[in-house]
Protein backbone atom coordinates (compact mmCIF):
# COMPACT_ATOMS: atom_id res chain seq x y z
CA UNK A 1 0.00 0.00 0.00
CA UNK A 2 1.18 3.46 -0.57
CA UNK A 3 2.01 5.39 2.00
CA UNK A 4 0.66 9.20 2.55
CA UNK A 5 -2.67 10.71 2.17
CA UNK A 6 -3.94 13.25 -0.54
CA UNK A 7 -4.07 16.41 1.29
CA UNK A 8 -5.93 19.24 -0.19
CA UNK A 9 -6.81 22.65 1.85
CA UNK A 10 -6.26 20.80 5.15
CA UNK A 11 -8.53 17.98 4.33
CA UNK A 12 -6.88 14.34 3.70
CA UNK A 13 -8.72 11.84 1.53
CA UNK A 14 -8.11 8.67 1.68
CA UNK A 15 -8.77 8.02 -2.40
CA UNK A 16 -6.55 9.69 -5.01
CA UNK A 17 -9.65 9.38 -7.37
CA UNK A 18 -12.06 12.02 -7.76
CA UNK A 19 -15.32 10.68 -9.60
CA UNK A 20 -17.42 12.67 -11.83
CA UNK A 21 -21.49 12.02 -11.69
CA UNK A 22 -22.55 12.47 -14.96
CA UNK A 23 -23.12 10.40 -18.40
CA UNK A 24 -24.45 7.32 -16.38
CA UNK A 25 -26.59 5.02 -17.35
CA UNK A 26 -28.77 4.69 -14.34
CA UNK A 27 -28.35 6.10 -10.69
CA UNK A 28 -27.39 2.39 -9.35
CA UNK A 29 -24.52 2.64 -11.74
CA UNK A 30 -23.26 5.72 -10.04
CA UNK A 31 -23.74 4.44 -6.76
CA UNK A 32 -21.57 0.96 -7.95
CA UNK A 33 -18.61 3.02 -9.55
CA UNK A 34 -18.82 5.25 -6.30
CA UNK A 35 -18.77 2.19 -4.12
CA UNK A 36 -16.17 0.30 -6.06
CA UNK A 37 -13.71 3.55 -6.24
CA UNK A 38 -13.91 4.39 -2.90
CA UNK A 39 -13.83 7.71 -3.74
CA UNK A 40 -14.04 10.60 -1.73
CA UNK A 41 -14.96 13.07 -3.75
CA UNK A 42 -17.57 13.35 -6.12
CA UNK A 43 -18.39 16.97 -9.13
CA UNK A 44 -21.82 17.60 -9.72
CA UNK A 45 -23.44 21.10 -11.32
CA UNK A 46 -25.88 23.25 -11.18
CA UNK A 47 -27.80 23.43 -13.92
CA UNK A 48 -31.29 25.05 -15.29
CA UNK A 49 -34.23 23.67 -12.91
CA UNK A 50 -36.82 22.74 -15.42
CA UNK A 51 -40.12 22.99 -12.84
CA UNK A 52 -42.22 19.66 -12.75
CA UNK A 53 -39.31 16.80 -14.41
CA UNK A 54 -38.32 15.88 -10.97
CA UNK A 55 -34.82 15.04 -12.42
CA UNK A 56 -33.29 17.75 -10.09
CA UNK A 57 -34.72 16.48 -7.21
CA UNK A 58 -34.11 13.23 -7.97
CA UNK A 59 -30.60 13.29 -8.61
CA UNK A 60 -29.95 15.65 -5.49
CA UNK A 61 -31.65 12.52 -3.24
CA UNK A 62 -29.29 10.14 -4.33
CA UNK A 63 -26.17 12.25 -4.64
CA UNK A 64 -26.99 12.98 -0.51
CA UNK A 65 -27.22 9.13 -0.19
CA UNK A 66 -23.60 8.90 -1.36
CA UNK A 67 -22.00 10.09 1.43
CA UNK A 68 -18.90 11.87 -0.21
CA UNK A 69 -17.35 15.33 -0.04
CA UNK A 70 -18.83 17.26 -3.16
CA UNK A 71 -17.03 18.92 -5.69
CA UNK A 72 -19.17 21.74 -7.64
CA UNK A 73 -18.09 22.66 -11.21
CA UNK A 74 -18.77 25.87 -12.92
CA UNK A 75 -18.43 23.29 -16.43
CA UNK A 76 -19.97 25.56 -19.02
CA UNK A 77 -19.06 29.54 -18.40
CA UNK A 78 -17.59 30.85 -20.67
CA UNK A 79 -16.22 34.32 -18.97
CA UNK A 80 -14.98 34.34 -15.32
CA UNK A 81 -18.04 36.35 -14.76
CA UNK A 82 -20.43 33.61 -15.18
CA UNK A 83 -18.24 31.01 -13.43
CA UNK A 84 -17.56 33.46 -10.54
CA UNK A 85 -21.79 34.03 -10.57
CA UNK A 86 -22.21 30.04 -10.83
CA UNK A 87 -19.89 29.54 -7.91
CA UNK A 88 -21.39 32.02 -5.77
CA UNK A 89 -24.93 30.02 -6.41
CA UNK A 90 -23.18 26.35 -5.94
CA UNK A 91 -21.76 27.92 -2.81
CA UNK A 92 -25.45 28.42 -1.59
CA UNK A 93 -26.68 25.11 -2.78
CA UNK A 94 -23.90 22.43 -2.07
CA UNK A 95 -23.08 24.56 1.27
CA UNK A 96 -19.33 24.17 0.16
CA UNK A 97 -16.54 26.26 -0.50
CA UNK A 98 -14.42 23.73 -3.01
CA UNK A 99 -15.31 24.57 -6.22
CA UNK A 100 -13.81 22.97 -9.47
CA UNK A 101 -13.64 26.25 -11.62
CA UNK A 102 -14.03 25.97 -15.23
CA UNK A 103 -13.84 28.34 -17.62
CA UNK A 104 -14.23 27.66 -21.23
CA UNK A 105 -12.76 29.02 -24.47
CA UNK A 106 -13.51 26.61 -27.30
CA UNK A 107 -16.22 24.54 -28.11
CA UNK A 108 -14.08 21.97 -30.20
CA UNK A 109 -11.54 21.33 -27.57
CA UNK A 110 -13.42 22.59 -24.61
CA UNK A 111 -10.06 23.78 -23.63
CA UNK A 112 -9.63 26.38 -20.60
CA UNK A 113 -9.71 30.30 -20.99
CA UNK A 114 -6.77 30.65 -18.92
CA UNK A 115 -7.27 34.26 -18.82
CA UNK A 116 -10.43 34.04 -17.84
CA UNK A 117 -9.27 31.21 -15.23
CA UNK A 118 -6.64 33.32 -13.86
CA UNK A 119 -9.60 36.16 -13.02
CA UNK A 120 -12.34 33.74 -11.80
CA UNK A 121 -9.56 31.81 -9.43
CA UNK A 122 -8.15 35.61 -8.02
CA UNK A 123 -11.68 36.67 -7.32
CA UNK A 124 -13.46 33.36 -5.93
CA UNK A 125 -10.32 32.84 -3.87
CA UNK A 126 -10.73 36.64 -2.15
CA UNK A 127 -14.15 35.27 -1.83
CA UNK A 128 -13.54 32.79 0.57
CA UNK A 129 -13.71 29.86 -2.24
CA UNK A 130 -11.21 26.84 -2.17
CA UNK A 131 -10.61 26.71 -5.68
CA UNK A 132 -9.79 23.57 -8.12
CA UNK A 133 -8.82 25.20 -11.05
CA UNK A 134 -8.98 23.24 -14.74
CA UNK A 135 -6.03 24.31 -16.56
CA UNK A 136 -3.40 23.15 -19.22
CA UNK A 137 0.32 22.25 -18.56
CA UNK A 138 0.98 25.62 -19.43
CA UNK A 139 3.95 26.91 -16.67
CA UNK A 140 2.95 30.68 -16.94
CA UNK A 141 -0.55 30.20 -15.91
CA UNK A 142 0.08 27.78 -13.29
CA UNK A 143 2.20 30.63 -11.72
CA UNK A 144 -0.50 32.96 -11.87
CA UNK A 145 -3.10 30.67 -10.15
CA UNK A 146 -1.03 29.38 -7.17
CA UNK A 147 -0.37 33.59 -6.75
CA UNK A 148 -4.21 34.32 -7.50
CA UNK A 149 -5.02 31.73 -4.37
CA UNK A 150 -5.45 28.14 -5.54
CA UNK A 151 -3.55 25.35 -3.70
CA UNK A 152 -4.41 23.01 -6.45
CA UNK A 153 -4.10 22.06 -9.93
CA UNK A 154 -5.65 20.21 -12.12
CA UNK A 155 -4.30 20.07 -15.36
CA UNK A 156 -5.50 18.42 -18.19
CA UNK A 157 -4.69 14.77 -19.99
CA UNK A 158 -6.55 15.32 -23.02
CA UNK A 159 -9.57 17.20 -24.27
CA UNK A 160 -12.43 16.66 -21.74
CA UNK A 161 -14.66 13.35 -22.93
CA UNK A 162 -12.15 12.04 -25.47
CA UNK A 163 -10.50 9.29 -23.80
CA UNK A 164 -6.94 9.91 -25.24
CA UNK A 165 -4.76 9.80 -22.00
CA UNK A 166 -2.08 12.02 -21.41
CA UNK A 167 -1.27 13.65 -24.30
CA UNK A 168 1.32 15.50 -23.67
CA UNK A 169 3.41 13.61 -21.37
CA UNK A 170 6.60 15.77 -21.50
CA UNK A 171 4.32 18.80 -20.61
CA UNK A 172 2.98 16.97 -18.00
CA UNK A 173 6.02 16.25 -16.26
CA UNK A 174 7.95 19.39 -16.45
CA UNK A 175 5.01 20.56 -14.58
CA UNK A 176 5.08 17.72 -12.22
CA UNK A 177 9.18 18.78 -11.69
CA UNK A 178 8.22 22.49 -11.69
CA UNK A 179 5.78 22.29 -8.96
CA UNK A 180 6.95 19.57 -6.44
CA UNK A 181 4.86 20.82 -3.86
CA UNK A 182 1.76 21.50 -5.33
CA UNK A 183 -0.91 19.05 -5.32
CA UNK A 184 -1.55 17.85 -8.97
CA UNK A 185 -4.89 16.19 -10.67
CA UNK A 186 -5.08 15.21 -13.95
CA UNK A 187 -8.42 16.14 -15.04
CA UNK A 188 -10.14 15.38 -18.66
CA UNK A 189 -9.25 13.28 -21.27
CA UNK A 190 -8.55 10.09 -18.87
CA UNK A 191 -9.39 6.74 -21.14
CA UNK A 192 -8.26 3.62 -19.15
CA UNK A 193 -6.92 2.56 -16.13
CA UNK A 194 -3.08 2.35 -17.77
CA UNK A 195 -3.95 6.51 -18.46
CA UNK A 196 -3.97 7.08 -14.60
CA UNK A 197 -1.43 4.91 -13.81
CA UNK A 198 0.86 6.59 -15.76
CA UNK A 199 0.27 9.93 -14.57
CA UNK A 200 0.40 8.52 -10.94
CA UNK A 201 3.86 6.84 -11.72
CA UNK A 202 5.12 10.19 -12.81
CA UNK A 203 4.13 11.85 -9.11
CA UNK A 204 1.00 13.29 -9.79
CA UNK A 205 -1.24 13.41 -7.10
CA UNK A 206 -4.86 12.01 -7.76
CA UNK A 207 -6.75 11.90 -11.36
CA UNK A 208 -10.28 13.13 -11.79
CA UNK A 209 -12.31 11.54 -14.26
CA UNK A 210 -15.58 10.82 -15.55
CA UNK A 211 -16.59 9.79 -19.15
CA UNK A 212 -13.59 6.74 -19.01
CA UNK A 213 -16.02 5.13 -16.33
CA UNK A 214 -19.88 6.25 -16.63
CA UNK A 215 -19.54 5.09 -20.35
CA UNK A 216 -17.51 2.02 -19.59
CA UNK A 217 -19.79 -1.16 -20.62
CA UNK A 218 -19.79 -1.82 -17.00
CA UNK A 219 -19.25 1.45 -14.66
CA UNK A 220 -18.80 -0.10 -11.31
CA UNK A 221 -16.16 -2.95 -12.77
CA UNK A 222 -14.11 0.14 -14.58
CA UNK A 223 -14.51 2.04 -11.50
CA UNK A 224 -12.90 -0.16 -9.39
CA UNK A 225 -10.04 -0.77 -12.47
CA UNK A 226 -9.15 2.92 -12.16
CA UNK A 227 -8.42 2.68 -8.06
CA UNK A 228 -6.21 -0.38 -8.68
CA UNK A 229 -4.75 1.37 -11.21
CA UNK A 230 -4.16 4.99 -8.94
CA UNK A 231 -3.33 2.90 -6.24
CA UNK A 232 -0.68 0.90 -8.45
CA UNK A 233 0.67 3.87 -9.91
CA UNK A 234 1.34 6.20 -7.11
CA UNK A 235 2.97 3.37 -5.03
CA UNK A 236 5.33 2.78 -8.11
CA UNK A 237 5.95 6.29 -7.56
CA UNK A 238 6.89 6.27 -4.20
CA UNK A 239 8.64 3.05 -4.61
CA UNK A 240 11.31 5.04 -7.21
CA UNK A 241 10.81 4.01 -10.94
CA UNK A 242 14.02 3.00 -12.57
CA UNK A 243 15.77 5.10 -14.94
CA UNK A 244 15.55 4.23 -18.32
CA UNK A 245 18.77 2.94 -20.45
CA UNK A 246 19.60 3.28 -24.05
CA UNK A 247 21.18 -0.54 -24.02
CA UNK A 248 20.41 -3.71 -22.58
CA UNK A 249 21.81 -4.95 -19.26
CA UNK A 250 21.43 -8.44 -17.73
CA UNK A 251 19.49 -8.67 -15.01
CA UNK A 252 20.79 -12.69 -14.30
CA UNK A 253 24.26 -12.56 -12.86
CA UNK A 254 26.55 -13.35 -15.57
CA UNK A 255 29.12 -14.74 -13.00
CA UNK A 256 29.13 -18.76 -13.04
CA UNK A 257 27.42 -18.85 -16.33
CA UNK A 258 27.44 -22.16 -17.55
CA UNK A 259 29.37 -22.90 -20.78
CA UNK A 260 30.52 -19.55 -20.78
CA UNK A 261 33.92 -20.34 -22.09
CA UNK A 262 32.99 -23.27 -23.49
CA UNK A 263 34.17 -22.19 -27.48
CA UNK A 264 37.71 -21.01 -26.16
CA UNK A 265 38.59 -25.03 -25.64
CA UNK B 1 -44.18 41.78 -16.86
CA UNK B 2 -42.19 40.07 -19.18
CA UNK B 3 -39.12 38.68 -18.06
CA UNK B 4 -36.81 35.69 -19.18
CA UNK B 5 -36.30 32.84 -16.45
CA UNK B 6 -33.71 29.80 -17.46
CA UNK B 7 -33.80 31.53 -21.45
CA UNK B 8 -37.62 31.55 -22.21
CA UNK B 9 -39.69 34.54 -22.00
CA UNK B 10 -42.25 34.35 -19.99
CA UNK B 11 -45.68 36.66 -19.14
CA UNK B 12 -45.84 36.36 -15.26
CA UNK B 13 -47.68 38.31 -12.20
CA UNK B 14 -44.94 37.97 -9.12
CA UNK B 15 -43.79 41.26 -8.06
CA UNK B 16 -40.46 39.62 -6.05
CA UNK B 17 -37.97 36.80 -6.69
CA UNK B 18 -39.36 34.78 -3.62
CA UNK B 19 -42.83 35.22 -4.99
CA UNK B 20 -41.49 33.84 -8.21
CA UNK B 21 -39.41 31.20 -6.21
CA UNK B 22 -42.68 29.59 -4.74
CA UNK B 23 -43.10 28.09 -8.37
CA UNK B 24 -40.51 25.81 -6.84
CA UNK B 25 -41.25 24.89 -3.62
CA UNK B 26 -43.08 21.50 -4.63
CA UNK B 27 -39.78 20.37 -5.38
CA UNK B 28 -37.90 18.99 -2.71
CA UNK B 29 -34.89 20.20 -3.81
CA UNK B 30 -33.03 23.38 -3.33
CA UNK B 31 -32.55 26.27 -6.12
CA UNK B 32 -29.97 28.88 -6.38
CA UNK B 33 -31.19 32.53 -8.02
CA UNK B 34 -29.36 34.85 -10.27
CA UNK B 35 -30.70 38.21 -11.85
CA UNK B 36 -29.30 39.90 -14.89
CA UNK B 37 -25.81 37.59 -14.07
CA UNK B 38 -25.57 38.68 -10.37
CA UNK B 39 -26.32 35.78 -7.75
CA UNK B 40 -29.26 36.41 -5.29
CA UNK B 41 -29.23 34.96 -2.30
CA UNK B 42 -31.92 33.36 -0.35
CA UNK B 43 -32.61 36.15 2.11
CA UNK B 44 -32.29 38.81 -0.58
CA UNK B 45 -35.03 37.12 -2.90
CA UNK B 46 -37.95 38.98 -1.10
CA UNK B 47 -36.42 42.24 -1.09
CA UNK B 48 -35.64 42.26 -5.31
CA UNK B 49 -38.39 43.74 -7.27
CA UNK B 50 -38.68 42.06 -10.43
CA UNK B 51 -38.17 44.26 -13.49
CA UNK B 52 -39.43 44.01 -17.17
CA UNK B 53 -36.80 42.19 -19.04
CA UNK B 54 -34.72 40.66 -16.35
CA UNK B 55 -33.25 37.98 -17.21
CA UNK B 56 -33.71 35.49 -14.41
CA UNK B 57 -31.75 31.98 -13.42
CA UNK B 58 -32.97 29.69 -11.52
CA UNK B 59 -30.53 26.67 -10.92
CA UNK B 60 -30.38 23.12 -9.34
CA UNK B 61 -28.43 20.51 -8.64
CA UNK B 62 -27.80 18.25 -11.83
CA UNK B 63 -24.51 15.67 -12.76
CA UNK B 64 -21.46 17.52 -13.71
CA UNK B 65 -17.72 16.24 -14.37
Amino acid sequence: MPDGALKVYGVELGSRLLLGSALYPSPDSLSGAVKNSGTEVVTLSLRRETSGDGAASTFWEHIKSLNVRLLPNTAGCRTAKEAITTALMAREVFSTNWIKVEVIANDDTLQPDLFGLVEAVRELSDQGFQVFPYTTEDLGAAERLLSAGAEVLMPWGAPIGTGRGLMNPYALMTMRNYFPEVPLVVDAGIGKPSHAAAAMEMGYDAILLNTAVARAGNPPLMAGAFAKAIEAGRAAHEALIIEERDMASPSTPQAGTPFFDLENL
Amino acid sequence: MQVEINGKSEDITEATLEELCKRYLDLPTVIATAVNGTFITVHERAELILQPGDKIEILSPRQGG
